[in-house]
């Protein structure tokens, strides 16, 4: 199998899930609601602004490892359910290519998930970005949604078509995430100012987060294989 | 002794589990093994 | 253990052996020794008081969950990585984590209990503790993981991939832990503990890490074997049920 036809057949799988969600809308019609109704529920269960105002970067993060988890099991579920994984795979498709589709399609999902929640802070917990904030927020939400694409990807296929996944998912993936959401909480952190901290306190937060999505990206390409070949 | 619950609790909680677990360890083989010859047995 | 030294008819002896007998008494010997300098041989410490007595259980308790998962990773990548793909290093590799799970959580526990009586606080956000027990929970994962189904080299491809994940995750939490700890430095009690151990102190914590690791020997043997046993009888449930759908077909 050559690079470019992991390429391609990744693309595929990509625009594949992509059209699957677009035309299911269970990810924007339930999993973006959830999203945004925990942002709400926390506002209930902390009920002050100031302690709001001082969570809302952990807050986001939170309810976007929640959705990880939902989307995940959704994906997999649609793959299992008439052994379209298997189908996949005796079709010759790599499971590279599979693996790398997969994880493009969960981070363009988690990237318009992430977008609603920061807007859902800015509007709920009056977080007050700068335009500064705004840059190292961004390149934030884009590394740490590669990490957690990658590892949701890798165990979620790990998980799949076995009795139990649902609960057994957040067992594997929440200790795994915990580096993203310490790394991505405190950037974000540093892009809303709270507590008076400097945005550019926020950049060295970057390297732990890319160490991540790079170490279990490749990782995640080379033993998806295993995982999935039954 | 000072701090002699604290203590004893320690004690008590490690080789309380380590019984039970080598407890658990052995009744199972026993159960199992009930219906595996004992000639099939690699380490016989 | 008991258990295990308590039966001596030849019969009852499933996963035992002349080797293993012979350690458990050892190790059932040990134990006795440990505790009692543990609890009465040994003086108190200067700065930790009799609390101290705690980290003879404490040490060789983390000391072992430790090496079971180093043992889990060490014998998951044999089959992984050896072509002969032998079970028999699958099923080493989980003997040894649901011993490390078990001595982990024992080593939380203790830990905990010290930690009240030294620091006046059960939990910091110590890196060490934090990533301790990130470490706990990630193989009680591996362990559900491992009573998923499916064959029994599904079983160790699943399991094993898993493992060595974790030798790769288990870095990178503590390494984030300890920079997200940096930033609230004044919420660590963790400072001033130093240990001033005379002779007999030290001699007592390294018996309790030479007991223990007899201990584990012991138990991996007997889980190893016991899962052995399991495997076996999977496979003859399997044959026997194949068996009978043959016959049913000729018969038809």
């Amino acid at each position: 199998m050559s690079a470019s036809s992991t390429w391609r057949s990744a693309r595929l799988v990509a625009g594949k899930d992509l059209r699957v969600e677009w035309r299911s809308r269970v990810v924007s019609n339930q999993v973006l609601p959830f999203a945004v109704l925990v942002m709400i529920m926390f506002a209930f269960a902390l009920d002050s602004d100031a302690v709001l105002e001082r969570v809302a970067p952990g807050l986001i993060w939170l309810a976007t490892i929640f959705s990880v988890l939902f989307i995940v099991a959704r994906s997999y579920a649609v793959e299992t359910a008439d052994g379209a994984l298997d189908a996949l795979r005796s079709a010759g498709v790599e499971p590279m290519g599979i693996y790398l589709g997969k994880v493009a399609a969960l981070a363009v999902q988690l990237a318009v998930l992430e977008a609603l929640l920061v807007v859902a802070a800015i509007v709920l917990y009056r977080a007050d970005p700068s335009p500064s904030g705004i840059v190292l927020l961004v390149t934030t939400a884009l590394v740490a949604t590669v990490g957690l694409a990658s590892v949701g990807t890798l165990y979620g296929g790990l998980a799949a078509g076995v009795k139990g996944r649902e609960t057994l998912l957040p067992l594997l993936v929440l200790p795994v995430v915990a580096p993203v959401l310490i790394g991505a909480t405190r950037a974000t952190e540093s892009a809303f100012r709270t507590n008076g901290i400097e945005v550019s306190e926020g950049w060295p937060w970057l390297g732990l987060l890319a160490v991540f999505a790079v170490m279990f990206s490749v990782v995640g390409a080379v033993a998806y294989g295993s995982l999935i070949d039954e | 002794m000072k701090d002699l619950g604290f203590i004893l609790a320690s004690y008590l909680v490690t080789f309380g589990s380590i019984g039970l677990f080598t407890f658990a360890v052995v009744r199972r083989a026993r159960r199992i093994g009930r219906q595996v010859p004992p000639e099939s047995r690699p380490w016989t | 253990m008991t258990a295990e030294v308590a039966d001596t008819s030849r019969r009852d002896r499933v996963t035992g052996t002349g080797f293993t007998r012979g350690l458990g008494v050892v190790t059932l010997l040990g134990i006795a020794w440990l505790v009692s300098f543990g609890l009465f041989v040994t003086p108190a410490d200067i700065n930790q008081g009799e609390s101290v007595r705690i980290m003879y259980a404490h040490v060789p308790g983390a000391w072992l969950a430790y090496l079971a998962f180093v043992v889990t990773a060490f014998s998951s990548a044999m089959y992984l990585f050896r072509r002969t793909r032998s079970l028999a290093w699958d099923r080493v590799a989980g003997a040894s984590a649901e011993i490390g799970v078990l001595f982990m959580g024992i080593s939380l526990v203790t830990g905990m209990l010290w930690g009240r009586l030294t620091w006046g606080t059960f939990w910091t956000w110590d890196a060490r503790l934090t990533t301790t027990a990130f470490l706990f929970i990630t193989y009680v994962g591996y362990l559900a993981v491992r009573n998923l189904g499916g064959t029994h080299h599904q079983r160790a491809r699943r399991s094993g991939v898993l493992a060595l994940l974790a030798v790769l995750e288990i870095p990178l939490v503590h390494f984030s832990v300890r920079l997200w700890n940096s930033l609230h430095q004044e919420a660590s009690v963790a400072g001033n503990t130093d240990v001033t151990m005379d002779g007999l102190m030290l001699f007592t914590l390294f018996l309790g890490v030479i007991v223990f690791t007899l201990m584990y020997v012991w138990m991996l043997l007997h889980r190893q074997r016991a899962l052995t046993l399991q495997d076996m009888m999977d496979d003859v449930g399997l044959d026997v049920a194949l068996e009978a759908r043959r016959a049913e077909a000729v018969a038809r």
